[in-house]
């Protein structure tokens, strides 16, 4: 099962650096969302700033649904959902590379809309600790649970439409724990942050294990 | 000996429609069966029931001893397909193809470069990306995997529709040295002729179930060459 | 059976479930009967309070019992052992009524909280979590739509359903811990003593047993509505095998009438299987 999770990772992530379709459209999108809720609330410092944590979320939460309809998208010529599922290789393995690949496009994505973040809001992390941590817990909920409704609707018709309305209430705790946790390591207390981290890390796990136990029988209704 | 295929009034369903309705069909080990028909007449789900990616609803199935209705993917291993459209990332080289089809399969990516260079893949070819080869070529690349692979039933869409006489050629002797390895082998075609020379068997597909089956030239043919053909690839 | 008395042997209710309708239509009314006129009005929340009869019982069924019951079937379902199209049915069905009953409790808690809070809505934990569960099985409703082989929808909804169901606690306490302004749980408290006592607690009891027949009669209604929709799409496929068939006949009339059964092994050609379950 590692090993062809390994092994889907890299295709996933060797058809991006070929493509490059993450790092031209979804990351721009990304940070663009940032520049439109300015616009939304207005340019003033503090709203903005103590806005940053959720927007910050907001705006990954989106990306994960854009970046999960790209990687169901690799495999949308038919012929490649057929490969796949001929070739023999685990289903959990499928799982989890699609999933691994997706998280390390949300990372690198992370790291970006920080950065942005800092510019263009004019916050600053004082506990990088809690933010890192945060982050990792966040993305892996983020990748697996985007990864499974993205495997539940590929191949239909109406996905483009279908995902978003399935996967966002799922994630929608993640967004909140996510946020109230890295509103605790950029300006809040610590502790309060600290405690979210309870919710992120059984998601993550949670949607790990459903992950590697139902993408069996999710593959078999392609 | 056991058939390799044995389907008896199988019905398969693509949504709600019966593309297969009710086939009658068993295919002998080391035997090599083309399927002809109209558009529509279920070919295409035929083949794909026999590798174990369409469900069949209700009636017998049974590929290379494993009961379809019961646990396809156990099947799929053992079962090579080349669809209408082959399965190839377009992202990536024929090389890196081939190298993760081996090695989704289990086997090692050294295989590559042989069966590659077996359907005249190579060199600049090889790590061309497929999105920019031919559908010639990308039909050769998938044929590759399967030659690394050798499964024991080749299922094959529409294997001849647009390749050139060379590739013709090249595809009736993969074809011949599979069955010379013990494999079975299906395809479907446009074209009754041709089907009907490179097969044992011709089965005529109409409304979703066998119309009519009659003998091909395969074996005549081959015997009037001389056993292990003589066509260069 | 013709067609027609088979429809007619589907729509005519079991005996269980006009008893099951029977019993939730009485009980239903004594817990109103009660609830309006019988109880004291709440020293604090003076008539608002008689809303407690209803409210709390339809949440309990929209979240626990609807949503849980589909899980435990969609489980059921996917289980190799115990697959069977009863499952995905029953799954499917208490979902449509839990989302029914969700739909309530937000109304009914909306009802409640403009008086008591003075707003329609608060960003309140449970009834966020709530409204968050309704969008979740709104998706399945949704997923369940889509033309697909009943048995490829049956183990698509069913991965849904367990999908979903699996971050419902997680939606709970997440929510429970980002805000609290709704009282705490009457009945169902961490030390299991009701802050109601009297004629208000049987009548809450009453309340909730009503609201649980309702719920069965409900899913055992839209269950039957299930068997026919999957009756007529067995019929429907009957159909379309026959038009398959002639489309065959059509094709090619010369193999059509003669040629069957050449060369394969043994079996003569006959009508498709009857697609049962």
């Amino acid at each position: 099962m590692w090993r062809d999770a390994l092994l889907v990772a890299g295709k996933d992530l060797r058809i991006e650096l070929r493509s490059r379709v993450a790092l031209w459209q979804v990351l721009p999108v990304a940070v663009l969302s940032l520049v439109l809720y300015a616009f939304a609330l207005g340019p003033a410092r503090h709203t903005l700033a103590a806005a940053a944590p959720g927007l910050f979320w907001l705006a990954v939460l989106f990306s994960t649904v854009l970046a999960t309809q790209r990687s169901f998208a690799i495999e949308s010529g038919e012929g490649t959902r057929d490969g796949l599922r001929v070739s023999g290789i685990d289903p959990a393995g499928v799982f989890l590379g699609k999933a691994a690949a997706v998280a390390a496009e949300l990372a690198v994505l992370q790291v970006v809309l920080w950065a942005a973040m800092t510019l263009l809001f004019g916050v600053h992390v004082h506990t990088a600790w809690l933010a890192i941590v945060a982050s990792f817990l966040a993305t892996i909920g983020l990748a697996t649970a985007g990864t499974l409704y993205g495997a539940l609707s590929a191949g239909l018709r109406v996905r483009e439409t279908l995902l978003p309305l399935l996967v966002l209430p799922v994630l929608a705790p993640v967004l909140l724990a996510a946020s109230r946790a890295w509103s605790g390591a950029l300006t809040g207390p610590v502790s309060s942050g600290e405690s979210w981290l309870r919710i992120l890390g059984p998601f993550a796990a949670v949607y790990l294990v459903v992950g590697i136990v139902l993408y069996g029988p999710l593959l078999e209704t392609a | 000996m056991d058939p390799v295929v044995l389907l008896r009034g199988a019905v398969a369903l693509t949504g709600r429609f019966p593309a297969l309705s009710g086939v009658d069909l068993s295919v002998a080990a080391g035997e090599v069966v083309s399927v002809v028909g109209a558009n529509g007449a279920g070919k295409t789900t035929l083949l794909r029931v026999c590798a174990g990616l369409v469900p069949v609803s209700s009636g017998e199935a049974t590929v290379l001893g494993v009961d379809l209705r019961a646990d396809p993917p156990a099947v799929r291993r053992r079962v090579g397909l080349l669809g209408h459209a082959p399965s190839l990332y377009d992202e990536l080289t024929a090389a890196e193809n081939v190298r993760f089809a081996l090695r989704a399969a289990g086997l090692g990516a050294d295989g590559a470069a042989p069966a590659l260079a077996r359907v005249g893949i190579t060199g600049r070819l090889a790590k061309t990306v497929a999105g920019g080869l031919s559908a010639g070529q990308r039909r050769r690349v998938a044929l590759s995997v399967l030659v690394a692979r050798a499964p024991e039933l080749w299922l094959l869409d529409e294997p001849h529709a647009g390749l050139d006489a060379g590739a013709r050629d090249l595809l009736s002797d993969l074809v011949t040295e599979a069955v010379r390895s013990g494999a079975s082998v299906m395809f479907s075609s446009h074209e009754s002729e041709i089907a009907a020379a490179m097969s044992d068997r011709r089965v005529t597909m109409s409304g979703g179930r066998v119309a009519d089956v009659t003998s091909g030239g395969r074996r005549a043919k081959l015997a009037a060459v001389g056993e292990g053909g003589s066509h260069v690839a | 059976m013709s067609i027609s008395e088979k429809t007619a042997a589907v729509v005519r209710r079991p005996r269980w479930l006009r008893v099951v309708g029977a019993l939730a239509l009485v009980s239903t009314a004594a817990t109103v009967w009660l609830g309006l006129w019988v109880t004291p009005p709440d020293a604090v929340q003076k008539n608002l309070v008689r809303l407690v009869y209803l409210h709390p019982p339809i949440a309990w069924v929209a979240l626990y019992l609807a949503f849980g019951l589909s899980a435990l079937a969609s489980l059921l379902y996917l289980w190799r052992r115990t697959r069977s199209m009863f499952w995905d049915r029953l799954a499917a069905s208490s979902v449509e009524v839990g989302v029914v009953f969700n739909a309530l409790t937000l109304a009914t808690g909306m009802i409640w909280g403009r008086p008591t809070w003075g707003v329609w809505w608060t960003w309140d934990a449970r009834l966020t979590s709530t409204a968050l569960l309704l969008v979740l099985f709104l998706g399945y409703l949704a997923l369940r739509r889509v033309p697909a082989d009943p048995e490829v929808r049956a183990r698509r909804c069913a991965v849904a359903a367990l999908v979903a169901f699996v971050d419902v606690p997680i939606v709970h306490f997440s929510v429970i811990w980002w805000q609290t302004l709704h009282q705490g749980a009457t009945v169902l408290n961490a030390n299991l003593s009701p802050t109601i006592h009297g004629s208000m607690a049987w009548t809450l009891l009453l309340g909730f047993i009503a609201l649980t027949l309702v719920f069965v009669w409900m899913v055992g209604v839209r269950y039957q509505i299930e068997v026919l929709a999957d009756r007529t799409g067995a019929e429907r496929l009957e159909v379309s095998l026959a038009e398959r068939w002639a489309e065959g006949e059509l094709e090619s009339p010369s193999a059509g009438g003669n040629g069957h059964g050449n060369g394969t092994t043994g079996s003569p050609v006959r009508p498709p299987t009857r697609v049962g379950q």
